[in-house]
């Protein structure tokens, strides 16, 4: 082997082993988006995000943000009617970036209660819900730190005491 | 019809007035509220008027603190302009805010004269 060949061969291993990390980076990034939500709207965070979390879209199927949209004057108890213009806009970008009901599962419209929330959650003791500084489990942030900018990966969880 | 033509004086009036605590309880006065009262606003603010929420329950007795979600425990900015000037700034804003909260605490619409007197308790708080 000539010292052409064993410099080819060098370069050739390089961009092999950097093209295979990077393809196992991209894999990883993509596994992990199933815990980041990147979709985003002014309003939607603005006018959701006032009361609760800006809950992310793909969190309840199409027709689940359909039914919210179409009673937000009696929004779980409490009145969170907008204006014609908002409403529309929002309710768009719901539908758009909507999760699957088959993921999802679609019998209820409280997020908390869909069959995926329980089994991320079923770790979690039930009296973890009840402490002061998460206060409900609509509290995402609570121990979901990055949870506003649609970061709910493992590795940014710390349950309060 | 009376209400629909207060509604429609309220609409005329606010945006003149638009941008400050003052500007917003002047447009109140001009559709119909014409003795406001703090003490007055602090009773509507602090009572539960027979349901299981008062303003208080979120924006707590003390409108100068921060609040808290009666049921998410999201935190509130203060509602007292003296602590946060962005409170009362935006007449779309604080008619969306009184349409639903009113609605949430008193099973209704408030009228101008108890916004005016709820907005003059909040500006008197320092």
């Amino acid at each position: 082997m000539t010292n052409s060949h064993r410099r080819l061969a060098f370069d050739l291993t390089v961009w092999a082993v950097s093209l295979c990390a990077g393809i196992v980076l991209i894999a990883h990034e993509a596994m992990a988006d199933g815990h980041r939500y990147r979709a985003d709207n002014a309003r939607w965070k603005a006018e959701c995000g006032s009361c609760h979390l800006a809950y992310p879209p793909q969190l309840l199927p199409a027709p689940a943000w359909r039914s919210i949209m179409a009673g937000l004057d009696k929004h779980f108890g409490t009145d969170a009617s907008l204006d014609p213009a908002a409403a529309a806009e929002i309710g768009t970008f719901l539908q758009n970036n909507a999760g699957s009901s088959r993921r999802v599962g679609a019998q209820s419209l409280r997020i908390t209660e869909t069959a995926w929330f329980r089994h991320e959650h079923d770790e979690v003791p039930g009296a973890a819900w009840q402490r002061p500084s998460i206060k409900s489990a609509a509290n995402c942030a609570a121990c979901h730190r990055t949870a506003e900018e649609g970061d709910f990966r493992e590795r940014n969880i710390r349950i309060p005491r | 019809m009376r209400s629909i033509g207060l509604a429609l004086g309220l609409l005329a009036v606010v945006p003149a007035f638009a941008g400050t605590p003052n500007g917003i309880l002047e447009g109140y006065r001009a559709a119909g509220a014409a003795t406001v009262s703090a003490p007055r606003g602090e009773q509507l603010f602090t009572s539960r008027h027979g349901s299981d929420w008062s303003c208080s329950s979120c924006h707590t007795g003390n409108p100068l603190a921060r609040g808290r979600h009666a049921t998410t425990g999201k935190d509130i900015a203060p509602l007292a302009p003296a602590a946060n000037a962005e409170r009362f700034t935006d007449p779309a804003r604080v008619e969306k805010w009184f349409r639903r909260n009113c609605n949430d605490v008193l099973g209704r619409a408030c009228s101008v004269q108890e916004k005016a007197d709820v907005l003059a308790y909040l500006m008197s708080l320092r």
